[in-house]
């Protein structure tokens, strides 16, 4: 589903981010993604979402090698993955529906089966009736479901999650890595970016550890 | 398939990519016409958001249009403005009409016998005589000096004799010729060919043309960057709401489509307003135009903007609104990194 090889990724400020990674998620998939800041898992994650071109090597999303996309192509690609931030990224000046329908309204649903994908959406991450609240009425776990819906309501294949924990007490974050385990079930490919340690020993997931831009084990 | 690229020595073969996958995800669920409505709610939805959006931030736009309305309402007066002088000069009679004026010491039956002789010229068709005291009496009748001219004690206007030449005498050359002839009399004091000033002055409202046309070029630029400035700056407020969208999939079409409605609001209300102000400033204007253009004599109406100019009013200046919007959106979205 995600298939890195020999990538490699260079700033002129800072010098080599990635170097010569590589690694394959299947689908159904559930990976975390971890190392050190600077190991450059922001990186990794910014190339997955096509927000930026490698400089070296090539990167397939379910097939589609993001190097040889077009600009135009982009948005259709990222459309088969949803994300999931630290800092939730919700527009403050929309309720929580129209922020969950978003991916829905871009793709050029119509309003009935946006409100009833966004209302399974809510119902999934626990936060049916909320539809007209706005995001900062919401508790930062509440927030974090948001986004979380938003990020599986056009049922994407895979899932990119950076830092998804971050802001969060152990209770919220293992509710949060029930609900990826729930997708995977599903046959979704999740891909977690976390350094809470604890977290990861305590699932088993396969781990891609970063270290100063190279990948020390997957 | 797991690497780990410590011990990656020979590189693999790029792996191929799997184009038409893409493609499936380009349509959501729904059959055509759920997906043509659905398009037609969102371009609707868009649009008035677009607009609740302007009256959200009263301040900023009641600036904005009114810089714009003034700007367009400009070059809608100096259009005006050539339009009325147009017609004004079009009603003049492009005649060949020579007019000669005679010294003062000359009487009224010695310029009879001057206007028998100037009958007898061949290339002459027509001639009349202005005594000094029809002059007088026609100009205390239109010019609205009659009573300052009463003061006069003695009649200062010459007579002039009017000659219209015959249609064949087309050429300039010879017309100039035959005004020489005239002139050549010892009783003409001199002699002027109305065509002149009439093309004199068709000449001056052709220079007025291109100097307006010239003008609104330069106030059809300024509301294409006013327009985009304004633009530029939602695009910035909003920029967290563009990065969002372009990272759940957003097409660049998807991400302008409101800010180009925004630009067509911009425009469109100026062009409403402009219109207006046009309108209130014609109000003002017909009164003391009709007044003035009655003393000559004239029966000259102002000029408004016709239906049809109105909608080409309003369209172009909502169409300056999208171009601005879109030149803006399309520097700008290419230069947003998504962060």
């Amino acid at each position: 589903m995600i298939n890195f090889v020999n990538v490699s990724k260079r700033y002129p400020e800072t010098g080599d981010v990635l170097r010569n990674v590589s690694f394959h998620l299947r689908r159904g998939e559930i990976a975390f993604l971890t190392g050190h800041s600077g190991a450059g898992k922001s990186t990794l994650l910014r190339l997955i979402a096509a927000m930026e071109k490698c400089g070296r090597g090539q990167i397939l999303v379910d097939g589609q090698d993001l190097g040889q996309a077009k600009e135009s192509q982009l948005p259709f690609i990222r459309r088969k993955m949803g994300f999931i931030y630290q800092d939730y990224k919700l527009l403050q000046d929309r309720t929580v529906f129209d922020n969950v329908a978003l991916p829905l309204i871009i793709a050029g649903f119509g309003h009935h089966e946006i409100t009833r994908r966004v209302r399974a959406a809510l119902d999934k991450v626990g936060l049916a009736g909320k539809e007209k609240k706005y995001p900062f009425a919401l508790s930062g776990g509440e927030q974090q479901r948001v986004g979380i819906a938003r990020a599986v309501v056009n049922k994407p294949p895979i899932i990119i999650a950076d830092e998804p924990t971050g802001n969060l007490d152990p209770d919220l974050s293992a509710e949060i890595m029930f609900l990826f385990g729930q997708f995977q079930q599903v046959g979704v490919t999740v891909l977690i970016a976390s350094h809470d340690i604890s977290l990861i020993t305590q699932l088993n997931h396969r781990v891609l550890k970063l270290d100063h831009g190279q990948l020390i084990s997957s | 398939m797991k690497y780990i690229n410590k011990n990656r020595i020979k590189k693999d073969p790029p792996i191929k990519s799997v184009k038409q996958e893409v493609r499936q995800t380009k349509t959501a669920g729904g059959n055509f016409v759920d997906k043509l409505i659905a398009y037609r709610d969102h371009q609707v939805h868009v649009l008035f958001s677009s607009l609740s959006r302007l009256i959200a931030s009263p301040f900023t736009t009641v600036m904005t249009i009114t810089v714009l309305a003034i700007a367009i309402s400009l070059a809608s007066g100096f259009y005006i403005l050539v339009v009325n002088l147009q017609q004004l000069t079009g009603n003049l009679e492009t005649s060949n009409q020579i007019s000669i004026f005679l010294r003062d010491d000359v009487s009224d039956a010695h310029a009879k016998k001057l206007v028998d002789t100037f009958k007898a010229n061949v290339n002459v068709q027509e001639v009349k005589l202005i005594t000094r005291e029809q002059a007088l009496t026609e100009f205390k009748n239109y010019s609205g000096f009659g009573a300052a001219i009463s003061v006069l004690e003695t009649n200062p206007l010459p007579i002039v004799i009017q000659v219209l030449p015959k249609n064949t005498l087309d050429d300039k050359q010879e017309l100039g010729k035959l005004m020489e002839s005239f002139q050549q009399s010892p009783e003409v004091d001199f002699a002027q060919m109305d065509l002149q000033w009439v093309e004199r002055l068709q000449s001056i409202v052709e220079l007025a043309r291109l100097f307006a046309n010239l003008l609104n070029m330069l106030l059809g630029a300024a509301v294409l960057f006013i327009i985009g400035n304004t633009i530029r700056l939602e695009l910035h407020t909003r920029r967290e709401e563009v990065v969002i969208a372009k990272l759940v999939g957003a097409t660049n079409s998807f991400i302008q489509r409101p800010f180009l409605y925004s630009g067509f609001w911009i425009g469109f209300i100026s062009g409403v307003s402009a219109w207006f102000i046009v309108a209130i400033g014609m109000l003002i204007l017909k009164h003391p135009v009709e007044k003035l253009s009655g003393l000559y004599e004239s029966d000259f109406q102002l000029v408004f903007l016709s239906f049809g100019e109105t909608f080409i009013l309003i369209c172009l200046s909502s169409a300056l609104g999208v171009l601005g919007s879109w030149a803006v959106l399309v520097c700008q979205l290419r230069h947003t990194r998504l962060e």
